[in-house]
Formats: C-alpha cells, sequence, structure tokens
C-alpha cells in the first residue's frame, strides 16, 4: 500500500515536471525556469549517487547536463515519459565524462534503474570547478554578445539585435551555435 | 558560474521550440540526399534502356519494394535512434522482414529452377560492380543522414551511425535498381544487401565520432 502511494507520489512529480517542460517548449519562460531547476537537484543527486569516487565531478557533470538537455530540448517528444527522456541524456553525458577520464575509476553502478529517477532530488550545490562564465568569454564575438545581451541581460531579441547593430537572425543563430559551442568546449576537455 | 545561473540564463529568452523540427530536418536530408543520388547516378551510369519493359515484370516492382522497405524501416530506427530513451521495440523485426522475404523467394528460386542456371541467377552479370555502385549512390544520402542525426541527440553512437548508413544503402539501392538490369531474387538478396551494409558499416564505424555530442 504504502509502495502504491510512493509510486502515484512519484509519477505526480513526473508529470508536473513534464508539464513544465512541455510549457516551456511552448514559449513559457518561467515554467521553463521553474523546469530546469528542479530538474538540477534531480540530475545532482542521481550523479552523486553515480560518482561517489568523484565527487568533485558532480556539479561540473550537473551543468554540463542541463546545457546538453537545453540545446537538445527539441528531441523530446511529448508523448514519451520524461524520465525516460532525461535519464537517457544523464546517463549518456556520464558515460562520456568516464570515458574521458581514462577510465581511472572502475563503474560499479549497473545504472540501470530508469525508474528511480525522480525518487531521489539534491538541493545541495557544491560549486562548479569550471567556470562556464570563463568558457562564454571564449567564445567568437557574433557568439557571445548574444548570449550576453539575451541570456545574461535580459534584453529580448530585438533590443539584443540593436545593441549589437547584428540582425535579429543573426542573434538567434549566435544564441543556438554559442550554447552548442560551449557544449562542444566541455566535451573537448576545457 | 553557479548552476543557478546556469539555470537563469539557459532560461532566459529560451524561445518556443517547434514540435516538428526534427522530422522537417530529415525530411530535408532525404529529399537532398536522393536529389544528390539520382544526379549521381543520372552524370555516372544513366538508367537502363529498357525501363518501359522492365516495369513490366513483377520482379522489378519486387526490388524495388525491397530497397523501399528497408529505406522505410531504417528510417524509423534512426528516428527511434536520435531522440534519447527511445527504444527500438518492433524495429529490429521490421527491417528483418524484408530480408528474410527476399531470401525465401531465393531459395525458392534457386530449389526450384534449373540447377545448370543457378550460377546465374545469383551471380548475374553485374556483381563485381553492384554492391559498390549501391555504396556509392548512397554517399550523398550518407552524408545528409549524418548531418540531420548530428542536430539531434543519439545516445548509441555506433547504432544510430549503422541505421543511417543502412538507410543511405537502401535509398541508394532505391536509385540504382532504376539502372541495374538484375532481377533475379538470388541476386538481389545477396548483392544489394551487402551494398547497403557498406555504408551501414561505415556509419557504425563513424558514429562514435561523428555523432558524438
Amino acid at each position: 500500500m504504502q509502495r502504491i502511494q510512493e509510486t502515484d507520489r512519484l509519477n505526480a512529480g513526473e508529470e508536473r515536471l513534464r508539464k513544465r517542460l512541455l510549457r516551456g517548449l511552448a514559449g513559457d519562460e518561467s515554467a521553463y525556469h521553474a523546469f530546469l531547476q528542479e530538474l538540477s537537484a534531480h540530475l545532482r543527486a542521481f550523479l552523486r549517487k553515480r560518482l561517489v569516487g568523484l565527487p568533485d565531478e558532480v556539479e561540473d557533470l550537473v551543468q554540463e547536463s542541463l546545457l546538453a538537455i537545453h540545446n537538445q530540448r527539441h528531441t523530446y517528444d511529448a508523448g514519451q515519459p520524461l524520465t525516460a527522456w532525461i535519464h537517457a541524456i544523464a546517463k549518456y553525458k556520464l558515460i562520456d565524462l568516464l570515458r574521458r577520464r581514462v577510465k581511472r575509476e572502475q563503474l560499479t553502478d549497473p545504472m540501470d534503474e530508469e525508474a528511480d529517477f525522480f525518487s531521489s532530488s539534491d538541493n545541495n550545490a557544491a560549486e562548479a570547478r569550471r567556470d562556464l562564465g570563463k568558457l562564454l568569454e571564449r567564445l567568437p564575438e557574433r557568439q557571445r554578445l548574444p548570449i550576453v545581451r539575451t541570456k545574461l541581460e535580459g534584453l529580448s531579441v530585438a533590443e539584443a539585435a540593436r545593441v549589437t547593430g547584428m540582425s535579429e537572425s543573426a542573434v538567434k543563430v549566435g544564441v543556438h551555435r554559442g550554447l552548442k559551442a560551449l557544449a562542444a568546449m566541455i566535451r573537448g576537455g576545457a | 558560474m553557479k548552476t543557478v545561473d546556469l539555470v537563469d540564463m539557459l532560461a532566459a529568452g529560451a524561445g518556443v521550440v517547434e514540435p516538428s523540427a526534427t522530422t522537417r530536418r530529415y525530411a530535408a536530408a532525404l529529399g537532398w540526399g536522393t536529389l544528390g543520388a539520382a544526379l549521381l547516378m543520372g552524370l555516372l551510369l544513366g538508367v537502363r534502356r529498357d525501363l518501359g519493359i522492365a516495369v513490366l515484370l513483377p520482379m522489378f516492382w519486387v526490388k524495388l519494394a525491397f530497397a523501399a522497405f528497408l529505406a522505410a524501416a531504417s528510417l524509423l530506427a534512426v528516428l527511434r535512434l536520435s531522440r534519447p530513451g527511445r527504444r527500438l521495440s518492433w524495429v529490429p523485426g521490421a527491417l528483418a522482414a524484408p530480408v528474410l522475404a527476399m531470401w525465401g523467394l531465393a531459395a525458392f528460386a534457386l530449389t526450384r529452377g534449373d540447377p545448370a542456371l543457378r550460377a546465374g541467377m545469383f551471380f548475374g552479370d553485374t556483381w563485381t560492380s553492384c554492391p559498390f555502385l549501391v555504396a556509392l549512390l548512397s554517399a550523398p544520402v550518407f552524408a545528409a543522414v549524418l548531418w540531420a542525426t548530428r542536430g539531434l541527440a543519439p545516445t548509441r553512437l555506433r547504432l544510430a551511425g549503422a541505421a543511417a548508413g543502412l538507410l543511405s544503402g537502401a535509398v541508394g539501392a532505391l536509385v540504382y535498381s532504376l539502372h541495374c538490369p538484375e532481377l533475379t531474387a538470388p541476386f538481389l538478396g545477396f548483392w544489394y544487401l551487402l551494398g547497403m551494409l557498406i555504408p551501414a558499416a561505415t556509419g557504425a564505424l563513424l558514429g562514435p565520432r561523428v555523432l558524438r555530442w
């Protein structure tokens, strides 16, 4: 009985998160913000449990996964369980990190418990070691300026276009390519 | 940058995501790739001269259907493999079905036909060039489909690369069948399939490097 209630609670949590993502994909920024916020706690718990030997990597990987989920958010299919999608991305990023780390640590956790992804959550963010702000500075101007204006200073695309002297589509493309380039820099071991 | 700041940054001005963006990407890739394959064939090989007669033969349509079914099934596989967490479920069965059907036909033709003609049915006149020409014609589709897949998020890179390669091979075979004179099931079930497996194997090799995100 208790188990059933527990499962219901988890499903309700996933459903709430899924609705926020879908509203976010439809353009609701605050719903999307809430989605990412709650998701980062779930990611942290998931990764901390699996990176027991590498606690310093956890926050970096949380950030890398968030960036990946954001950049690849168009691959979420509304008919698909959210857990399966997020679990697959987090697992992919985790394996990618472990491969990058010359396999010093043996992978002990089978990492196949997709169903308990939302059963734990961790709001205790440690400091990230990699500073994404610094990486951002290394992007070329046509990508950095659109990101800084629209995503850090909160200007609209039209305003950012006026301030930077770029066209609106160049601003949008710059943001999109810049975030992808950021992910590529992380992947390359920056 | 702290994680909360990253969340602020990512959410700020995130905008609308078009739900049909992925299908449009594949439609564009297949369209341009097929056009490229058709151009390549027009330039290098040309359409078979007796096409008007060939379209009257049932085996000509069996050949087209074989390639078309494989293309459709591998497109499904690529679409699923390029979205995280999607399962393949029955898609491997759909991939195997046209191959098994062709092998069934081939076995029937080989056992029922005159034993003296068996080698001819299997090797035809063009077995030395057929697999390579199928692979050659698949190249434009191969590049286009890999490009489309790179824009999504495959998590099983080797498998996704293989499926993308098989898709391009099947489209290449479909285009090549307008040139190729061979119409026997044993030939199609081996040499055509081999031609499609060349890009599939290339995709499996390249996948982990090219599709990483």
